[in-house]
């Protein structure tokens, strides 16, 4: 892939560019610090290859217009914050049910509520899991660099596409807002998986068959779309063999296309005794924990970084907890994933979770000492 | 006649009859009529977009063979913006209820008006919540009774017309199901319009709201509904007092404004060159 000079942006900027290069031509959103400038960078952007931007009255109408544009045929994306999250959920839920692409990207801040709206936090990683109601799959990713960011929003973009399920991403404000340098393919053009134009005559936009690309609305498809259980051709049904099987049919998707959603990566020792799990921001100090201790010292200590957090790895988990005695769980919350590595590990490894709470990031430091005192 | 009566089948999800909806309710006249409309207008049936919200009549969505888009409560106007947005070359019909439209979908509502971009807006008034069971919505009239509201309701409804008019919408009628016909022609009206049209059509629903106010059934709230309307074209001579009771029928504004998304696309269009 021919590649330019690398370039310095902002991680907000990286995702709207990101977007961009994976053939979104569509943003629809209302504004909130920290995530605005996603929405900033789309008005000056989208113009320039005749897509559509538009400033919502509020956020649920940024996600229903996302919706309706998908609908169209045009790929959508969304980006809000804490309190705009909330209010995107039911809709977020509709795409979910109806099986309409889309990407949702969180900026998280600080809450509960309108909590500290400049500050940094991994507050949201359960309300982006359960946000919205009933048994439902997600898919949310959790870039550490603006670098992910790019890369990531593009993957995002695809895989939406692809399964016909809206994925999240959930940023960081420090990832957001953080200046980095990133290399960005030419043109970007590789890196869109077009979905297939010729529809089949027989073709059923929830066919009990598997998963079919939706075809837009104007082709003469006449199908219908509801947030209700539906058939195999859209219409409401309350037939209980048929609810079970339209459930079954939105979480199976994910479960036959693991490979495609999970992303983790492992750096550091062979055979660990320590091991940091982290995702987001907070994979940037585990980082130099990993440097300082394995790169140099050659201790038994390695970091499993999460992209995906959503669906949880849970197998990557499983695995890491044969090897290690115990994991340590970073985070900008109270304890959240930490509660899913504490599942998968069944009990093999110690599991310790480590919070930061006021706003501030966590520091190597804070980790080096816990990952010291398990080696002692 | 006949012709239009045969095409109207092509538009109809006749398989998916019969509907939901109590014996005696005015959506089904509503849902023919607009099919009707949607006819005479002469769209082609690949561009036509049904989309709805939640409520009775938004079920009509299901019954029309069109792409058919039934959406949250109250949304259906920000849903239908995004798609109009992206493909202005369709043509949208928006079915709401009355809750649906100007309670919990009020802000999008006033939003599409302001914007004047080019739906249709159906609004089925049955002055009531009829699929939760008969709660007061902001189109209830004042004294009249809800399961919220045993005694009577306090609040003052909405004009939803005028509510319109004031946030810019730039076509508005009111039609009866008593008179399909007439509001046939003002669907038609509405979808030949470019801008933001409104057409809110009065529709009786003899279980939710009939009953409890004491309104008789279907047949005497249809002849109410007739009886207590006027048309614009009548009213406009006569004094205010006379048209208190009245509910005034027909196009009530007819405007010409900049429409959204044709703006829009022509601006990105100038943009690029
Ligand atoms: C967010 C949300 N709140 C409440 C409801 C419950 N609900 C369904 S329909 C409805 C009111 C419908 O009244 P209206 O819009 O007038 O339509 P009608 O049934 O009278 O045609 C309500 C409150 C819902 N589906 N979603
Ligand atoms: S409750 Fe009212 S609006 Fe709903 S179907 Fe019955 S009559 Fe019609
Ligand atoms: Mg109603």
């Amino acid at each position: 892939m021919p590649e330019s000079k690398p370039v310095l942006m902002q991680g907000n900027e990286a995702c709207a560019v990101g977007a961009i290069h994976a053939g979104v031509r569509f943003y629809a959103g209302y504004p909130i610090t920290p995530s605005t400038e996603v929405a900033e960078q789309m008005a000056v952007r989208l113009p320039d290859v005749g897509g559509v931007f538009i400033q919502m009255e509020d956020e649920i109408a940024g996600m229903a217009a996302v919706i309706g544009a998908s609908i169209g045929g045009m790929r959508a994306i969304t980006a809000t914050s804490g309190p705009g999250f909330s209010l995107k959920q039911e809709n977020f839920g509709y795409a979910i049910m109806a099986e309409i692409p889309c990407v949702v990207v969180n900026v998280q801040r600080m809450g509960p509520s309108t909590g500290v709206p400049t500050a940094p936090a991994q507050g949201d990683m359960m309300q982006a899991r359960w946000g919205t109601h009933g048994d439902h799959p997600v898919i949310a990713f959790s870039p550490a660099s603006v670098y992910e960011t790019y890369y990531l929003t593009i993957a995002a973009v695809n895989l939406s596409q692809k399964l016909r399920q809206p994925v999240l991403i959930m940023l960081d404000e420090v990832i957001g807002h953080m200046r980095e340098k990133v290399t960005i393919p030419e043109t970007g053009k590789l890196m869109v998986e077009k979905s297939s134009s010729n529809v089949p005559s027989d073709w059923k936009p929830y066919d009990e068959k598997g998963l079919t690309p939706l075809v837009p609305f104007g082709f003469g498809h006449y199908y219908h779309v509801t947030g209700l259980f539906h058939d195999q051709y859209g219409f409401p049904t309350g037939d209980p063999p048929q609810v079970e099987r339209a459930l079954d049919r939105i979480h199976n998707k994910l479960k036959k296309y693991r490979d495609e959603i999970m992303f983790t990566n492992y750096i550091g020792h062979k055979e660990p005794r320590v091991a940091i799990v982290a995702y987001g921001c907070t994979v940037r100090s585990a980082r130099a924990v990993v440097k300082k201790a394995y790169w140099q010292n050659r201790l038994p200590v390695g970091l499993l970084s999460l992209q995906t957090v959503w669906p949880f790895p849970d197998k990557e988990i499983e695995a890491l907890a044969e090897q290690v005695d115990v994991i340590i769980v970073p985070e900008m919350n109270m304890g959240q994933i930490v509660g899913e590595v504490e599942r998968y590990a069944r009990g093999k490894a110690e599991v310790v979770p480590l919070n930061r709470y006021d706003g501030e990031m966590i520091n190597p430091d804070q980790i080096s000492e816990e990952v010291g005192r398990w080696l002692s | 006649m006949a012709v239009i009566e045969q095409l109207t089948q092509d538009f109809l999800r006749t398989k998916k009859l019969p509907h939901i909806w109590c014996p005696g309710c005015g959506n089904g006249i509503v849902t023919a009529a607009l099919v009707r409309a949607i006819e005479r207008a002469d769209f082609d049936q690949k561009d036509v977009v049904i989309v709805s919200g939640i409520g009775c009549s938004s079920r009509a969505a299901g019954y029309l063979n069109f792409n058919t888009l039934h959406t949250t409560h109250g949304r259906a106007l920000a849903f239908a913006t995004g798609l109009k947005m992206a493909r202005p070359e369709l043509k949208l019909f928006v079915i709401m209820g009355d809750g649906d439209c100007s309670a919990i979908g009020g802000n999008h509502f006033i939003h599409s008006a302001r914007r004047n971009i080019d739906l249709n807006a159906v609004i089925v008034n049955n002055h009531i919540y009829g699929m939760t069971g008969g709660q007061h919505s902001p189109l209830t009239p004042a004294g009249k009774k809800a399961t919220t509201a045993p005694r009577g309701t306090l609040e003052r409804e909405f004009d939803l017309l005028k509510l319109a008019r004031g946030a810019g919408a730039t076509f508005g009628a009111r039609g009866i199901a008593a008179q399909p016909r007439q509001l046939e022609q003002l669907i038609t009206r509405g979808a030949k319009h470019k801008g933001f049209s409104v057409i809110e059509a009065l529709s009786p629903c003899p279980i939710a709201y009939g009953r409890r106010n004491k309104l008789g059934g279907a047949v005497e709230m249809l002849r109410d509904m007739k009886d207590s309307s006027i048309s614009v074209e009548k009213a406009s001579s006569m004094e205010a007092a006379e048209l208190e009771d009245k509910t005034i029928t027909g196009v009530l504004f007819s405007e010409e404004a900049p429409e959204f998304s044709e703006e829009y696309h022509k601006s990105i269009t100038k943009e690029n060159a």
